[in-house]
């Protein structure tokens, strides 16, 4: 039996608020995720830190996705078709962790975001 | 005659991995998933596989969304430890079995697999963390040769939860037509249910995961016919992983026994784990 081809997963829909990283999305992230996916080597960690305008540059970031590397607004990159793993390593180079990120997609202080988990020493 | 004798499923948290970095694995916060992995790397020590196939997926480290594989399996000698954006962890490379490998390629592709088949693999946190909760690493390496088996978790159109499960039972026919007398341990990884973006960052949904963990021992099936969508409404959007656990419990037989299971749940991600052993 054939399947049709939203069987799985409704087009665009959200998941608890959140987009579903698929093929439209990755296509419009391309050219953040291609930057991110360039700080997994030492090189391109210490290329992004010693001028990061000039990285962003060299994977031809557009204006509107600049500001949001350089205001550290993930929420606006996962919308601009980032993806989360790829944000991770940018977030690394930015120190902004993980969990720091997900504290501020929530709205929430670090610190608040911690004292919800149930065993918050596991950072 | 080759054989596979155990199934693991097993979350591959990457803040397991940092904390077994820094030796962290007695501490309050994490001593209770650690001290869970003591009886199973016993087990797997006494029943001595040759080959772990390990059924991960990779987070950004060595593949990208310029060619991105369905499933891709490893067919080398050897697996570099990848740099996930920190550097490289110091742990031993992972050894590769190329005559398994080749064999089990072959047989998936002429199975109907249409694999990606990598001669260069480098391994991450979604493999590396599930290696070293199940193995020791000594002074020589690895105690076992493995089989990386990548899928494709991140950018939808995933694979379906029962294609999955049916590559586990190719993977099954596969081992059961290698002629060398060998056993083999295959270790389905991720979830359990996780939230990593969004205003539910962090949500963890136990009681859902209980119910993954009871239907992955006794009626897998069940779960093959779930959609992506309904899959990530029990599980987050990341929970999606837990499609891994049904290669392995695909490549099983129905009447594999429960050894270990384990759950935590301390920071945003269900920690699952269960063993099961083949009757022989």
């Amino acid at each position: 039996m054939h399947q049709t081809s939203h069987a799985q997963l409704e087009p665009r829909t959200r998941i608890g608020g959140s987009l579903v990283f698929d093929l439209q999305l990755s296509w419009r992230g391309l050219r953040i995720n291609t930057m991110c996916h360039e700080l997994s080597t030492a090189q391109g960690r210490e290329s992004f830190k010693s001028d990061e305008e000039a990285f962003m540059q060299r994977f031809a970031l557009t204006e509107p996705e600049r500001v949001l590397v350089r205001t550290r607004d993930f929420s606006g990159l996962l919308e601009a078709g980032g993806n989360i793993y790829y944000l991770i390593k940018l977030g690394a180079v930015t120190g902004h962790g993980l969990y720091r990120m997900g504290a501020s997609m929530r709205g929430e202080t670090y610190e608040a975001f911690l004292a919800t988990r149930n065993v918050p020493q596991s950072v | 005659m080759a054989r596979i004798v155990a199934g693991i499923g097993t979350s591959h948290v990457p803040s397991i991995g940092g904390a077994y970095d820094r030796g962290q694995t007695d501490t309050p916060a994490w001593k209770p998933l650690f001290d869970a992995y003591v009886p199973v790397r016993q087990w797997l020590k006494a029943l001595q596989p040759d080959i772990c196939i390990m059924v991960y997926n990779d987070h950004g480290a060595d593949f990208f969304f310029d060619r991105y594989p369905t499933f891709a399996v490893g067919c080398a000698d050897h697996y570099a430890i990848a740099d996930e954006g920190f550097g490289t962890r110091a742990l031993p490379t992972i050894r590769g079995d190329v005559a398994f490998s080749q064999h089990l390629c072959q047989s998936l592709v002429y199975d109907e697999f249409d694999l990606t088949i990598c001669q260069k693999m480098a391994v991450e946190h979604g493999f590396l963390v599930p290696m070293h909760l199940c193995f020791d690493p000594s002074d020589t390496g690895w105690p076992v040769a493995s089989v990386p088996i990548a899928v494709n978790v991140l950018q939808h159109p995933l694979p379906t939860a029962r294609r999955c499960w049916r590559l586990g039972q190719a993977i099954r026919r596969a081992v059961d037509s290698y002629p060398a007398d060998i056993k083999i341990a295959i270790i389905g990884t991720g979830g359990m249910s996780h939230q990593l973006t969004g205003p539910h960052f962090g949500q963890m949904q136990a009681d859902n995961d209980q119910d993954f963990l009871d239907r992955i021992e006794r009626d897998p099936e069940s779960l093959t016919h779930i959609t992506h969508q309904e899959m990530m409404n029990r599980f987050g959007v990341e929970g999606i992983e837990l499609i891994m656990w049904l290669v392995m419990r695909g490549a099983l037989s129905p009447t594999a026994r429960k050894i270990h299971r384990h759950y935590y749940a301390p920071m945003t991600t269900g920690m699952g784990m269960i063993t099961l052993e083949e009757r022989q």
